[in-house]
Parts: structure tokens; C-alpha cells; sequence
């Protein structure tokens, strides 16, 4: 029964959307219109394929969608242009850092891998398929993510981030 | 793979616990003598657990009532109502032009006269409030609106919050309408919304978005005539639309369609 799947799905969704959006009330409105897109869509989902894949898919075009919009072009500085040869010591230097806030500060592309695999423990591949990108890409972000959020834990890395007009 | 390569990947994978048992042990040998490879191994371990240990409530929370009714298919009847509650409307605003050009004003009297008591009661203060609303915000050449397009997220967000629901600036861009901004103003009881677009040639349109519905008629579309001001208008559920401009009724009647139809399939 289709109303199940999605009863069981909907926990996710808002974890995964308070995570994404640090913001309790736009995480569930950001559910909503999920849920709502789902329905109206309905007829496209294969029955007996997984609902979660599906559901989640849903909600990131739906993100992709509320992003989009005309700005200037801005391309984000890939971090790699700017790795510096250096090796974190944190034996002297054992920060705290807030992972929320810390969160908060990674690119969404990669907040998006991150949370998957650590909230949603979707594999790979799978987050490749929701996600429309391939698992090389799913890698590089997760790696990426995972890096950059060590170094604003231990204050290593400059929260600013820079950006290029096209 | 020779066992003595391991990639970046196999050490995410180690990290996700998503390695063979074999592969798994090689991993664990190669971090043995890789302290600095181990040490981010054990961050990244520390990052899903954080991570788990800080969202894993929102699992248990209750799930608030307007995501719980959208867990069920909505009503089979509901949908093509809807639709042609839609397309009835439309012909009835066409049949009130054609009314309103034969006969003038008291052809719009005639038409008010079929409308219910009870709506034609509450009904009038919601397209006046928004015709004021225009008249004394689109004329501002310098700050028609308190938070502009260019922050749309922040506005929707905001104007949602203080709404206490969820309200979203249809786009019009097809009918070559672009959104300016929005603002808060004071309703009967209430915060209610006001978002302003204009066209190319600077002709402005505000829709009036008010919360404070409290009966449980919807209504198909209105018009009213606000000294110069056009207005349609519709109550849907606890939500009062009106759209207002100084254009003409037909023009408008589009657009009011176009965000009719934005609101109810969004």
C-alpha cells in the first residue's frame, strides 16, 4: 500500500530537509511541497520500486527548482584550486566547533551527499540515481564534504567562500 | 585492485561500513600504519555519528497534521472538482464581461444579486482592503516593497512565518509579469501578504494574500471595481486572493487565472 511507503518515508523527509535547511519551518514546507509533487505525480512511480529513492529525488528537483532562479552567474571556487600543502596538527589544537553551524557551511551539493550517506545511509550508487549525477560525482562531493567539514571543526578552514563572476 | 592500493574511495567506503569483509580487513591494515589517513578515517567516523546523534530526534517527532493528510492519496473527487470548479470559473467571469459590457454596472449588480447572502456579507472588505493595499503601495517609486525579489527565499520564508503558513509568490513571467517583492500589511486580525510585479512597461499588479478565512466556502473568482483599481478575487480553503491592477478586466482575468492555477497545482 502506497500510503504506507510513503507514511514510513515522511520521518526521513524531514530529517533530511532540517538537516539541508537548518530551518524547522522551511524543512517542512519543503516536505510538503514534496508530498504534494509526489501525488500529483503519482502515476509515475514504479510500483514495487523504492519509494525513498523516489520521494527524495522528488524533493531535490524540487530544491533545484526553487534555486533556480535569474541571478547574476556566480561559479563556486572548486577547493582544490586552493588546498594548501599543509597537514592539520590537532594535537595542539583540539577545537570544538558547533556541526550544525559547521554544516551549514558546506556547499549544498555536497551538504546533500553528506546527509545522505550519514542520516539516510543510502548507498552510493542509489545516490547517484536520486540525485541524477554520476557515482564518481557522489564520491568527489562526499570526499570534498567530508574534508572541508574536519577543517571547519577544527577551524582550519576560512568560512568565507569565494565566488567568480562568469 | 592490488590490496596494497587503497583509494579514497575505499576509505569512504570503510567509513560507511559498506566494504566487504576481505577488502574491509586490508583497509583496517593499510590505516594501521597510515596515521594520518586513520585520523581522518576517525573523523569521518565521528562526523556520521554527530551527525545522527543531532537529526535522529527529527525521526521521532510527530509529524505535524498538514504533512499527515497529504500521507493519503487526495480525495478521487477532489481533483476534478477542482478542475472544474476552474474551468467554470473562467466561464463565469467571461459570462460576467459579457455582462458587464452589455449592460454596464447593473449588470454586475444583477450578478452580485445570484451570489449567497452569507458570502456577499463577508465577502466585500477582502477586494476593498486589497484595492487600498495597491493604491497606496504600487505608486512608491523608491520602496514599493519591503523585501525584493532578489531575496526571494528570505521573503517567501518570512511572510510563511508570519502568516503561519505557507505562502509562495506564483511566478508570471509567462504573462510577462516579474516580481518586484512583498510585504507584510495588517489585516482584520492578522499579518496578511501583498506581492508586487510589474511588466515591462512598469504597469504594477499586486496580490493580496490574506489567512484569515474562517468560513469553509470557497468561492470561484470575483471581481470588483475599486475606483480605478481592477480587482479579482477568490477564497480558497483559509486563504483570501485578490489581484489587483489598473489594467483592464480582461488582462487581468489571465493573470488571475494564471495564478489560480499556479496556487491550486503548485
Amino acid at each position: 500500500m502506497e500510503s504506507s511507503a510513503i507514511l514510513a518515508v515522511v520521518p526521513h523527509l524531514r530529517r533530511y530537509a532540517r538537516a539541508m535547511l537548518a530551518d524547522r519551518a522551511a524543512a517542512d514546507d519543503l516536505v510538503q511541497d514534496t508530498l504534494e509533487r509526489a501525488w500529483s505525480r503519482f502515476s509515475q512511480w514504479q510500483s514495487g520500486s523504492d519509494m525513498r529513492a523516489w520521494m527524495f529525488g522528488i524533493m531535490h528537483n524540487l530544491r533545484i527548482d526553487q534555486l533556480r532562479r535569474p541571478a547574476l552567474v556566480t561559479r563556486a571556487i572548486e577547493e582544490e584550486d586552493f588546498e594548501m600543502p599543509t597537514r592539520p596538527t590537532q594535537t595542539d589544537r583540539l577545537e570544538v566547533r558547533d556541526i550544525a553551524t559547521a554544516l551549514q557551511q558546506l556547499p549544498k551539493e555536497q551538504r546533500e551527499v553528506l546527509l545522505l550517506v550519514a542520516l539516510e545511509d543510502m548507498p552510493y550508487a542509489e545516490i547517484a540515481t536520486t540525485l541524477g549525477i554520476p557515482v564518481g560525482t557522489v564520491m568527489s562531493r562526499l570526499s570534498r564534504g567530508r574534508e572541508k567539514l574536519r577543517l571547519i571543526m577544527e577551524g582550519q578552514s576560512p568560512s568565507t567562500k569565494l565566488r567568480v563572476v562568469r | 585492485m592490488s590490496k596494497h592500493t587503497i583509494t579514497d574511495v575505499d576509505l569512504h567506503a570503510y567509513v560507511d561500513g559498506r566494504l566487504a569483509e576481505k577488502r574491509r580487513a586490508e583497509v583496517a591494515d593499510y590505516l594501521a600504519a597510515q596515521p594520518q589517513a586513520a585520523e581522518r578515517v576517525n573523523a569521518y567516523i565521528a562526523q556520521n555519528r554527530a551527525l545522527r546523534d543531532l537529526f535522529n530526534p527529527v525521526i521521532d517527532e510527530p509529524v505535524p497534521e498538514r504533512l499527515r493528510v497529504l500521507v493519503s492519496p487526495p480525495p478521487v473527487a477532489d481533483r476534478p472538482a477542482r478542475a472544474h470548479l476552474s474551468r467554470w470559473s473562467l466561464e463565469r467571469v467571461a459570462a460576467g464581461i459579457m455582462i458587464a459590457v452589455i449592460s454596464g454596472v447593473g449588470g454586475w449588480a444583477a450578478h452580485g444579486k445570484y451570489q449567497p447572502a452569507q458570502q456577499m456579507a463577508r465577502m466585500p472588505t477582502l477586494p476593498r482592503q486589497a484595492a487600498i493595499a495597491h493604491v497606496v503601495y504600487s505608486p512608491d517609486v523608491r520602496r514599493p516593497v519591503e523585501v525584493g525579489a532578489e531575496q526571494e527565499d528570505q521573503l517567501v520564508a518570512w511572510l510563511s512565518k508570519r502568516l503561519g503558513t505557507p505562502v509562495h509568490p506564483p511566478k508570471l513571467g509567462a504573462l510577462g509579469y516579474e516580481l518586484i517583492g512583498g510585504r507584510l500589511l495588517p489585516g482584520n486580525s492578522g499579518p496578511v501578504a501583498q506581492f508586487m510585479y510589474h511588466d515591462a512597461t512598469g504597469q504594477r499588479l499586486t496580490l493580496y494574500v490574506s489567512t484569515e478565512n474562517t468560513s469553509n466556502h470557497d468561492t470561484a473568482f470575483r471581481f470588483a471595481q475599486e475606483g480605478p483599481v481592477n480587482v479579482f478575487y477568490w477564497i480558497d480553503g483559509q486563504f483570501g486572493y485578490a489581484l489587483s491592477a489598473g489594467i483592464d478586466k480582461a488582462e487581468l482575468g489571465r493573470v488571475a487565472n494564471a495564478v489560480y492555477e499556479q496556487l491550486e497545482h503548485k
